[in-house]
């Protein structure tokens, strides 16, 4: 196993992610690059320990992304939920302006 | 061996991110991104962080059962059964995420990565846990208020129904008026 | 047992366990119908069933999912065998992982993308209802569940099955963490979908996420769930009922007839209990079975304590 393999996907990953996230209309599709972004990370993090640091921070880093993820997630559905109840829409472009 | 499972995963888990853009059934679309999440998690595995690992595996399968509902309750066009472009500045956005992978992938390489400090725990499970208890006490207990925060603000943001509905305008009523009933009676 | 030679005899006596549990089911069936048709007839019953649905047609619905919905079908039947992977066979285990308890809850929760994908992929409302109604049965049962397994692995100290097991040599869990015995069992009918827990596939939407499977799909997905029910009482065998410990018979002897024990209790209520609903099971669920699991959880964490087992 070699560290360069590890670090290309999660850039891939990353990647990916964010052109996801720029290119997507719909809120839950952005959500969903957020979360390919995030996973490339954790994996780089991973990588890291076991190549560079295998110290225990290094896990802690891996244990604050993934909460990071579920937080991500959580505050995303609860936004769309408030958002669709009181606009009827889930589109990033109708949602620009966020007055009632 | 362990360069070629290692590169199998490594094509699973970007190729399944890349379906999850091009699908368009939103259903499939969630769980090309579990399939990512899978292949990083064995990755993971492999590295030796078994606790971690396999518990990316227990949260991204709950998760993305989660998302499918909340796609499947958002999205025009759930099952894909009427294709439609659902994108936008697309190519400044290929060019921006294409220059990106570039810069990552020559930082990369070009990095002179130190030398590894320090021996791997034999267990990194026990080791993870000490750290949690000990030095990083004072982190998770903000990752713990934080989760409760977060769930605070979700139900806050998400509901729309508070105690005066529930109970009428003087909390008073003897039963709750839910639209859906319970199960301990009250 | 040598690790290989076990890995090859699990999948039979799963396939063991599941036959017993259908001719029990068949025996409970006829007697509560008021049927005498006798033990012979109970015991080739799940045979011809078995060919019924292998000879069946496959019927398939318009715009189906197929892929997804074999992805489900699939993914029930692998995530079960692999659950069971971490179960000692008497003393040790085809896989003795780090971390078993975790790894038999990630492998548990497949079932939840399992059953929506088989209810979502025939592309019929009723399936799909039924798939809606596991993933807020999930939502209930899961929490519930993971304080349950985890206190079990709080008093040995270890997510290990095979400590776990260890640590039970004198007291079984089941005695002194009764309220996390009772949570696992409810949840362990609760992820196989078996009764009481049964709506999400009912009879008020016509078997729900099964209403379009037929033939061999139907047969595999109604084979991996009883797959999934024999998984997790095995799993209640290692963690709450001593695991191989016990007098006169061999270690791999006690834990066949501790689950099969538990098998036969889970079967015997579900012809007892009526289907529970999802509203209501989810309020009962959150509101008596978790705030119960987490104060016992907290009590053995104070047992522990008390016995000087809180780290170095």
């Amino acid at each position: 196993m070699i560290l360069e393999a590890f670090l290309v996907v999660a850039a891939a990953l990353f990647s990916v992610g964010l052109f996801g996230a720029l290119t997507q209309q719909s809120v839950v599709m952005l959500m969903m690059g957020l979360e390919l972004m995030i996973n490339g990370i954790m994996l780089a993090a991973a990588a890291f320990w076991y190549f560079l640091a295998p110290a225990p921070d290094g896990q802690m880093i891996v244990v604050a992304v993934v909460t990071a993820m579920a937080i991500e997630m959580a505050m995303g559905f609860a936004s769309v939920t408030a958002i669709y109840r009181a606009k009827r829409i889930d589109m990033t472009d109708a949602a620009t302006e966020l007055e009632g | 061996m362990t360069l070629a499972v290692l590169l199998a995963l490594g094509v699973l888990a970007v190729g399944g991110g890349v379906l999850v853009f091009v699908v368009d059934s939103m259903a499939r679309a969630t769980f090309c991104l579990l399939a990512s999440f899978i292949a990083v998690a064995v990755m993971i595995l492999m590295t030796g962080l078994a606790y971690l690992g396999t518990v990316i595996i227990l949260m991204m399968i709950i998760e993305m059962v989660i998302m499918a509902v909340f796609m499947i309750m958002y999205m025009m066009n759930p099952a894909g059964l009427m294709p439609m472009s659902m994108f936008h500045n697309t190519r400044g956005a290929a060019l921006i995420s294409g220059l990106l992978f570039a810069g990552l992938t020559a930082g990369i390489f070009l990095a002179d990565w130190p030398e590894k400090r320090g021996e791997r725990p034999k267990d990194p499970t026990t080791a993870l846990g000490e750290t949690l208890m000990e030095g990083h006490m004072l982190t998770m207990m903000t990752l713990g208020v934080t989760l409760f925060s977060t769930i605070v603000a979700t139900v806050v943001l998400a509901t729309g129904r508070g105690r005066y509905d529930r109970l009428g305008d003087g909390l008073d009523a003897a039963h709750a008026d839910d639209p859906a009933g319970g199960g301990v009676g009250r | 047992m040598a690790a290989p030679a076990m890995v090859l005899v699990l999948p039979v006596l799963l396939v063991a366990a599941v036959w017993c549990v259908a001719v029990l089911d068949g025996v409970l069936a006829d007697r509560a119908a008021g049927h005498r048709g006798g033990a012979g007839r109970s015991l080739v019953r799940p045979g011809q069933e078995v060919a019924r649905l292998l000879a069946g047609q496959r019927r398939t619905t318009q715009a189906a999912d197929g892929l997804l919905r074999w992805a489900g079908i699939a993914g029930l039947i692998v995530a079960s065998v692999l659950a069971a992977g971490v179960v000692p066979l008497g003393w040790k285990a085809p896989a003795d992982l780090s971390v078993g308890v975790v790894w038999f809850n990630a492998m548990e929760v497949v079932a939840w993308a399992a059953v929506w994908l088989v209810g979502w992929g025939p592309d019929s409302a009723l399936s799909l209802v039924g798939g809606y109604r596991f993933v807020a049965q999930g939502l209930a049962y899961e929490l519930p569940h993971m304080f349950a397994i985890i206190t079990a692995a709080l008093g040995a100290g270890s997510l290990r099955m095979s400590d776990i097991v260890d640590a039970q040599a004198g007291l079984w869990f089941a005695v002194w963490m009764p309220a996390a015995f009772a949570a696992y069992l409810l949840s362990a009918a609760a992820m196989a979908f078996w009764g009481p827990f049964d709506a999400p596939l009912g009879r008020d939407v016509a078997g729900g996420a099964a209403a379009e499977l037929s033939g061999v799909d139907r047969l595999l997905f109604e084979g991996g769930r009883r797959l999934l029910l024999v998984a997790a009482a095995a799993v209640a065998v290692p963690l709450f009922l001593g695991g191989g410990h016990g007098p006169w018979l061999p270690a791999g002897a006690w834990v066949l007839v501790k689950t099969l024990a538990v098998l036969a209790l889970l079967v015997w209520l579900r012809h007892r209990l009526p289907v529970v609903r999802m509203d209501r099971w989810t309020e009962i669920s959150w509101i008596v079975l978790l705030p119960l699991t987490m104060v016992q959880a907290l009590a053995v964490a104070l047992v522990v304590l008390a016995r000087g087992g809180g780290g170095p």
